[in-house]
């Protein structure tokens, strides 16, 4: 059943190109120290405002500092934050739908509701609460991304939970005197994989986003970090001078995030094919 | 008189539908004693799968007990608390399920689902729960067990997988087991199979059988005594061959009636009879007897007052629900 899925994956050629794709920017950010020509901090001021050149492939800022080289790193920023947002967004909303769901009633009906109202904050309206809150820096940011994510997930969870919960095998498996942890990991979990797998994915993108939202608003990773929303903040000001240092981290940001959603996509396709041929 | 291993005395749960209250089971009292397989016998909807999952304490979250007992062995399954309940499930009372495909998780081995039982109520190390579900499949004639424990339930015939579902229900070695229309989803010939290998399994082990069918015509061979349910009350219990050849309430009349049998066994009849009508909807009850409508032998009292369980022939084993039975009549007329 999982090679029939691969299968299907590898012949949408525009998702499999979108995997490759966020797999450099992956190779990028864990051997950004190897393949960055210079550190990410290094100034140049003799170079400053450098366009395209063979020494600085991106051209450089107002500080002289490589763009390229700001660029592999800023991947491992961007990535790190991404994922281990979405890792603890996935955990907490899983759990807390897993819970809602098993236990229904008023405990659903409080989850449930305040997980509404979360949603019905825009995104990056939310992080800025959070941050504004906790403060600045990496790990609020990623606390924030995180909160973001958590009723996404909780939602998906719950429903799929929901769904599962009243089919014939929990009740026998009940009915074999399974105790409601049992029942939860050995069926309501594995059954919920499939959507979680691919909502992760496209959740990855839209952490990425809004954590580069929130950098640019300089509300994230503070500088002299290199950010891309941070940096794409900075190339705003020298967009007259070095448009360059604005237009790369900005594609940066926007194929990374366009290349999770349509790897997202085909996943969906691949793992339930139903949906595609309705 | 010997205690009966399970008894149940006015039984009455409730379910929330959007039309209002009903009432799938309504004032049920039924024993079953050790050793014995009592066949709960009715139409779609008369509720005898609810009683099933009422025993078992499993009712859906829209369902309550309004009243009655459930005694298990001195002790009210009603007033029993989730672990004890837990530790009674699969370990003492087993349930086999009606639909084999769905009540096996399409995403688990058989193997790891009949490990189960045996790790949550027996504490066994995997590798022995493996040994024994390999003995189980064994015991319920699945070939080259060793290999099928590992097979997923697509991966198997709907007979097989029914047969698992057996497996897992006597994995742990119940002394009660409900077998909720275990045949209906297979075929025919499967259906011999599967109800010849619950009486060999019965007899072996020593366990008692609850039966619960639509199908009258299994009662003979299968059963040692009948429930007869409508609309979710008990309207006839009584041993199988007295029900049969003798049955007290018209509706069980009319389901005997209304089997196919072999031609030539009842001569001058060749049509198969049908009983009228259906089953009327739980929420549009009438004030007398629910069975009324459809009643052959239907008069004045019936739509009085519903009709209370009494014996025939002053016959404490065989008792009916209706007012053609003098007894039932003087009830009323004497509780007026």
């Amino acid at each position: 059943m999982k090679s029939e899925a691969l299968r299907r994956f590898r012949r949408n050629k525009v998702a499999v190109a979108s995997a490759l794709v966020i797999i450099a920017f992956i190779v990028a950010a864990a051997f950004a120290p190897l393949l960055a020509p210079y550190g990410p901090l290094e100034q140049d001021l003799a170079n400053n405002y450098a366009g395209p050149s063979l020494e600085h492939p991106l051209g450089t800022d107002d500080l002289g500092r490589d763009t390229l080289s700001r660029l592999f790193y800023g991947s491992r920023v961007s990535l790190g934050i991404a994922f281990t947002s979405v890792v603890i967004g996935v955990f907490v909303g899983a759990v807390l739908g897993l819970i809602a769901a098993y236990f229904g009633g008023i405990v659903d009906s409080v989850i449930m509701r305040v997980m509404d109202v979360m949603l019905a904050l825009p995104g990056i309206l939310l992080g800025i609460a959070i941050v504004v809150v906790l403060g600045n820096g990496v790990i609020n940011t990623v606390i924030a991304v995180a909160i973001f994510s958590v009723p996404t997930f909780a939602r998906l969870v719950r429903g799929s939970a929901l769904a599962v919960l009243q089919l014939d095998y929990v009740m026998a498996s009940r009915s074999i005197g399974a105790s409601g942890l049992r029942i939860v990991l050995g069926h309501v979990v594995p059954n919920s994989l499939t959507p979680l797998i691919v909502q992760s994915t496209l959740q990855l993108g839209v952490a990425i986003l809004i954590a580069s939202g929130l950098s640019f608003l300089g509300l994230g990773v503070q500088p002299p970090n290199p950010e891309w929303g941070a940096m794409l903040s900075k190339g705003r000001e020298l967009v007259r001078s070095t448009p360059v240092a604005a237009f790369a981290p900005g594609m940066a940001i926007t194929i990374l995030v366009l290349s999770f959603s349509l790897v997202g996509d085909g996943l969906r396709d691949a793992l339930d094919p139903k949906l595609k041929h309705r | 008189m010997t205690k009966p291993l399970l008894e149940i005395q006015g039984l009455t749960a409730s379910l929330a539908t959007d039309t209002g209250t009903i009432y799938p089971v309504s004032d049920v009292s039924l024993h079953i004693d050790a050793g014995e397989t009592l066949a709960v016998v009715g139409e779609s909807g008369s509720g005898k799968s609810m009683l099933a999952f009422s025993i078992m304490r499993l009712l859906p979250r829209s369902a309550r007990f309004e009243g009655g007992r459930i005694v298990w062995k001195d002790r009210d399954l009603l007033q029993t608390d989730a672990e004890s309940l837990r530790r009674i499930r699969g370990n003492e009372i087993a349930l086999v399920f009606q639909e084999a495909g769905s009540a096996l998780n399409p995403v688990r081995t058989v193997g790891s689902q009949l490990m189960e039982p045996l790790r949550t109520h027996l504490g066994l190390s995997k590798k022995d729960a493996r040994d024994r579900a390999v003995e189980l499949l064994r015991e319920v004639q699945i070939p080259d067990p060793e290999t099928r424990v590992s097979n997923y339930p697509h991966e198997m015939s709907g007979g097989m997988k029914q047969r698992v579902l057996i497996a897992m229900a006597i994995a742990c070695d119940p002394e009660l087991v409900i077998a909720d229309e275990p045949t209906t989803a297979l075929d025919a010939t499967l259906q011999a199979h599967i109800l010849e290998l619950l009486g060999r399994l019965k007899e072996n082990r020593n366990l008692s059988l609850i039966l619960i069918t639509h199908d009258l015509s299994l009662v003979k061979d299968n059963a040692d005594r009948v429930a007869v349910m409508y609309a979710g009350r008990l309207v006839e219990v009584g041993p199988s061959e007295r029900i049969l050849s003798s049955p007290g309430h018209p509706y069980t009349a009319g389901l005997w009636e209304s089997l196919p049998k072999p031609r030539g066994s009842e001569p001058g009849k060749s049509k198969l009879h049908a009983m009228t009508g259906t089953v009327p909807h739980l929420s549009h009850l009438p004030p007398g007897c629910a069975f009324g409508d459809r009643c052959p032998e239907r008069f004045d009292p019936c739509d009085q007052d519903v009709p209370t369980l009494q014996n025939v022939n002053g016959d404490p084993a065989h008792r009916t629900a209706c007012y053609m039975n003098a007894a039932a009549l003087d009830a009323t007329t004497t509780s007026v």
